[in-house]
């Protein structure tokens, strides 16, 4: 805390209001001390935290590494239950992804640089909104409303595009696939992406915009040279918090798909690979204390998973400014 | 200024708070004055769990007893029969509900011996028929074998024209189109009846289980007797589930082949099973019986789920034992079966069984 | 942005351009097309699309051969901008449509007073236990984040600049902001499994485990809130000669109360919803149960929905949208206290 200290102390002389007020009024107030080490206390309990959620998830896992192979649903080890577990969840939040981020993108730009003012506003509003229903909702309505609805595009799809290997194959005939559920999960994560777009978009630099309109650019123009160069660094960011946000979904997933433990890409048949926190969450209800015990390591390996992309997220979000 | 401005935002926060707890603080208003009417003199807590399958036979009971006895909370946890096993030899459930018979392939009988000090009461408690429900546009009426039926959910038959199951519906009008046979993801009870049954009778390949066998790479897997439900929407679809989920949801049905004749899935025809089995007790206390998955007798279903419950003989509380044996003894007594009968769609137990169960259970002390 | 079109102007003065309203002409060919293959029978939703597609490259194929490439690009990019947005209100429509007309029917004066203790077969029930269990359950997390949140951000913010403890905080709250909603659940399941017993699933387990999930947002909206607070103000403050402490609690967090309270009641909007860290923190329990400390779980609307669900019958079904309508309520009511505070304390910072 001292050193912490020291280093306010010397960041006064570039200026920075903190330090000079420890300087002049922090030392020998008791309120100071008392009030600065609640913050800072609060700080730390962060890092607590954090490595609490690794410890506890160690102590109660680690046991599931290294079972009876019966505790693996008919996978044998932990690698060969947690590899395809794995996998389903990249690929499914990948899905998500593909389907989502143009979609993101062109709202965003519809609110910051094509829609009238007056509609920009409440479509921003509702986006938002869109943010707020929660998952179990988001579930219910893909179960029961979009799954079935979706059937006659999983023939289609399966008859005409079958030359691709995710729509090679039978299809489903009640929706109930990782096609569905993708779709789900789309709108799910778009607004998160919108609205950070949306954010970026419109702090692109007035000036660059019209010059650019000034030398005779189309709008499309316009946002191409001026807008996404600009904006490319917030972007990346948007896309990798939707990324975090979808692979850790669970709700909508199990709720939607029909499971199994499988590696496939094919996404509208009857046998959809099953994500790690779908698994959980179907699996916890019903389980012996070493199920449950795998369960959490597979927990725990999801949460190294997401830890990795949210700290490259953020790595390349801060190399982009750096530049 | 600035500081009523925060001031401003603190009170409104503190009356929502404590608004919050206002309300909280005053009971759901079915449950202020349940049951007044009830003269039991039962009171107190029992806590068991287990099997999920029993699930809608325990809230049954649960909401009969507790209204005979306004002091009384019983508190059934859906938990699996393996964690209720496990729950009821360590002692944190004071009874148990399980899907497949207490034995001591793993220890588990002579642990749940130790801890009761004398053999473990084991009685049939809910008995239930499985339904095979399909959606084939057009088609009514479908009759299967086991043979047939073991063969279509391992995949050997994947069209509904198939001749084995034409063969035995010369008057359905079977589409060519592909079957997909729907099972369990999780771990279920119903699951391990079922296959116990394929295996018995229609040559099935794999180890009756409660999950799934990996083996076998096709039909869809759904999660829950919900997911089974939905699964069933798509046309083509075929799946075992609770036979009273099924009327629920108005599904149609599979008959049966039982010895030359076609039975339907219904309570009256799945509560004569228990008479034709062999009794399997490993113990006086214990009643666990091997379902005749083969019998041909005429009108009986045999695809039925048999589930039990676990009790000990004695308790060193009196009162958790009159509490248990109060409730056992509902559970086992015409009025409780047909309690579960009526809100589960279970068979109530054949009373020559019931009654020797009742035996057993009225001397829990 | 929007106001400034030069680009119409710039055609105009080159070559040649397409009549005024020529969108107008080209979506009512578009409409009249679409209308077409509704007569021969193409449902509405194909129709739509025909009618949809008929317009967006139908624009700029005109512009193309009137006009040049790049009008025609611009023209299909607008279009497809605005077919992007039209596209995504169709979930949102559909859902909020289905959620309202399908759980209007379940709710009665029973269904919010009732909980599902003894209830079986089509008996009333209700989802009051949930209710309650979702408020005292999101309370607990609310009081165990706001603090913490805010405190920490106050330390990122006026005490920490710079140092190498906040910016690992800083990079530590980031990630936690993608901590998957399960894994928050497991951790509080894990966490009190060895504290408690095994198996242990109550009310305070869902709040730690909602907490886990609040916390960052607290952090990030109250940190953007005090970063508008205007350096000038401390450095009066501090001139007077008043404590570092006092400035805070005095100067700076009056100023952001309004955004630090919309920040926070949208970070309780956002974490009432999650289903999967109750499903297993909290568990499910069909009677009424207000104590979080006691070891017995407590259910929770979103859970309530699940299990409703779960129940495979035409009830249960009913219950699950009748439960959404009262968790979407909850969030919009929030978002709209949110908006409502956001509005009176709108800081004047000139933005």
């Amino acid at each position: 805390m001292v050193a912490v200290r020291d280093e306010a102390v010397g960041e006064a002389a570039d200026g920075s209001v903190a330090g000079a007020a420890v300087g002049i009024s922090g030392r020998g107030s008791v309120g100071d001390i008392v009030f600065r080490g609640f913050a800072v206390a609060a700080a730390a309990l962060i890092l607590v935290a954090l490595a609490a959620v690794f410890i506890f998830l160690g102590i109660e896992g680690i046991p599931g590494f290294d079972v009876d192979e019966q505790h693996y649903a008919g996978q044998g080890s932990f690698l060969g239950l947690v590899v395809p577990l794995l996998f389903a969840t990249m690929y499914a939040a990948v899905l998500a992804l593909i389907i989502a981020v143009p979609f993101s993108v062109a709202i965003a730009l519809f609110i910051s640089h094509y829609a009238p003012r007056r509609i920009a506003v409440p479509v921003a509003y509702v986006i938002d909104l869109l943010a707020a229903v929660p998952s179990v909702v988001f579930g219910l309505w893909g179960a029961v409303a979009l799954g079935p609805y979706l059937v006659p595009a999983h023939g289609w799809l399966a008859e005409n595009l079958a030359w691709l290997p995710f729509f090679d194959g039978q299809p489903s005939g009640n929706g109930r696939t990782l096609f569905t559920a993708a779709i789900v999960l789309a709108v799910m994560i778009l607004p998160i992406i919108t609205s950070i777009c949306r954010e970026v978009f419109a702090q692109t630099p007035r000036l660059h915009e019209e010059a650019a309109l000034a030398l005779g650019a189309t709008r499309w123009e316009m946002v191409r040279y001026a807008v996404f160069p600009y904006a490319r660094s917030g972007m990346v960011s948007a896309v990798m918090l939707g990324l975090g946000r979808a692979l850790g979904e669970t709700m909508a997933i199990a709720m939607i798909a029909s499971p199994k433990v499988v590696v496939s890409l094919f996404v509208i048949g009857t046998q959809n690979p099953q994500t790690i926190a779908a698994h959980i969450a179907q699996g916890y209800k019903e389980s012996t204390p070493d199920r449950l015990s795998v369960l959490i390591a597979t927990g725990l390996v999801l949460f190294a998973f997401t830890f990795l992309v949210n700290a490259l997220a953020r790595w390349i979000v801060a190399r982009g400014r750096a530049k | 200024m600035n500081t009523t401005s925060l001031r401003r935002a603190l009170v409104p926060g503190i009356t929502a708070a404590t608004l919050a707890l206002a309300i909280s603080a005053c009971g759901a208003a079915n449950e202020q004055n349940s049951g007044s009417d009830g003269e039991g003199t039962l009171s107190g807590t029992i806590k068991g769990g287990g099997a999920s399958s029993q699930e809608k036979g325990q809230a049954a009971w649960v909401a009969g007893i507790q209204d005979a006895n306004p002091d009384l909370s019983v508190v059934y946890e859906p938990v699996g029969s393996g964690s209720g096993r496990e729950g009821f030899v360590s002692g944190g459930y004071l009874f148990a509900g399980t899907d497949s018979a207490l034995n001591d392939d793993e220890g588990e009988l002579s642990k749940a011996k130790e801890k009761c000090g004398a053999d473990p009461i084991q009685v049939p408690a809910y008995v239930s028929p499985i339904a095979v429900a399909f959606n084939v546009e057009g088609v009514d009426e479908l009759n299967l074998d086991a043979e047939t039926l073991s063969a279509i959910f391992s995949g050997k038959i994947t069209k509904w024209n198939d001749e084995a199951i034409t063969a035995l519906n010369s008057e359905a009008d079977l589409p060519d189109t592909a079957i997909t046979p729907v099972h369990r993801s999780d771990d279920s009870g119903t699951q391990e009846n079922f296959t116990d049954y394929l295996s018995q009778a229609g040559g099935w390949s794999e180890k009756p289980d409660g999950e799934w066998p990996a083996g076998i790479k096709v039909g869809e897997g759904a999660d829950g007797t919900a997911g089974v439900v939905t699964a069933l929407q798509g046309a083509g679809y075929i799946g075992f589930l609770d036979e009273s989920a099924a009327r629920e949801n108005d599904l149609t049905t599979v008959k049966v082949k039982v010895g030359e004749d076609f039975v339907e899935p219904t309570p009256e025809a799945a509560a004569k099973i228990l008479a034709a089995s062999k009794p399997a007790g490993l113990s006086d206390n214990d009643l666990a019986v091997e379902v005749a998955r083969t019998t041909t007798e005429a009108g009986v279903y045999p695809v039925v789920l048999v589930s039990y419950l676990l009790a000990c003989p004695s308790y060193e509380n009196a009162e958790d034992a009159a509490n248990v044996k109060g409730y056992l003894e509902y559970v086992l007594s015409e009025e409780g079966q047909q309690a579960s009968a009526d809100e589960a769609g279970s068979a109530p137990l054949d009373r020559e069984i019931a009654d020797k169960a009742l035996e057993l259970v009225s001397g829990i002390k | 942005m929007t106001d400034i079109d030069l680009s119409a102007q710039e055609t105009e003065l080159s070559h040649a351009t397409l009549p005024r309203g020529a969108q107008w002409l080209v979506a009512i060919a578009a409409a009249a097309l679409g209308g077409l293959s509704l007569v021969l029978g193409a449902g509405i939703v194909g129709a739509v699309a025909v009618g949809g597609l008929a317009f967006v490259l139908g624009y700029p194929l005109w512009a193309l051969l009137v006009e040049n490439r790049r009008s025609a690009t611009d023209k299909l990019v607008t279009g497809l901008v605005w077919t992007a947005f039209g596209v995504a209100v169709i979930p949102l429509i559909w859902l909020i449509y289905m959620v309202v007309a399908r759980g209007t029917a379940a709710i009665s004066p029973e269904f919010l007073t009732y909980s599902m203790r003894s209830v079986t077969g089509d008996e009333q029930g209700g989802l009051y236990h949930a209710l309650m269990g979702t408020l005292i359950v999101t309370g607990i997390a609310a009081l165990i984040s706001i603090p913490i949140g805010i405190m920490t951000a106050i330390y990122l913010i006026e005490y920490g600049k710079g140092s190498r403890l906040a910016k690992a905080i800083t990079f530590l709250v980031d990630v936690m902001t993608g901590i998957p909603s399960i894994v928050a659940g497991l951790f509080a399941f894990a966490l009190f499994t060895l504290v408690v017993g095994p198996g242990t699933r109550f009310g305070f387990g869902g709040g730690v485990a909602l907490s886990l999930l609040m916390i960052p947002t607290v952090v990030r909206s109250t940190e953007e809130m005090l970063k508008l607070v205007p350096d000038d103000l401390r450095e009066a403050a501090y001139a007077l000669g008043v404590p570092k402490w006092r400035t805070i609690t005095k100067m700076v967090l009056p100023t952001a109360v309004g955004g630090i309270v919309t920040g926070v009641v949208l970070s309780i909007s956002r974490v009432i919803g999650e289903t999967a860290p109750l499903l297993v923190a909290s568990g499910f329990n069909p009677n009424m149960n207000t104590n979080a400390l006691e070891d017995s779980p407590m259910m929770t609307v979103p859970v309530f929905i699940y299990t409703q669900l779960s129940e495979a019958t035409a009830k249960g079904v009913e219950y699950a949208w009748g439960g959404a309508l009262v968790l979407f309520v909850l969030v919009m009511a929030l978002n709209l206290i949110a908006r409502i505070v956001g509005t009176i304390f709108a800081p004047k910072t000139g933005r």
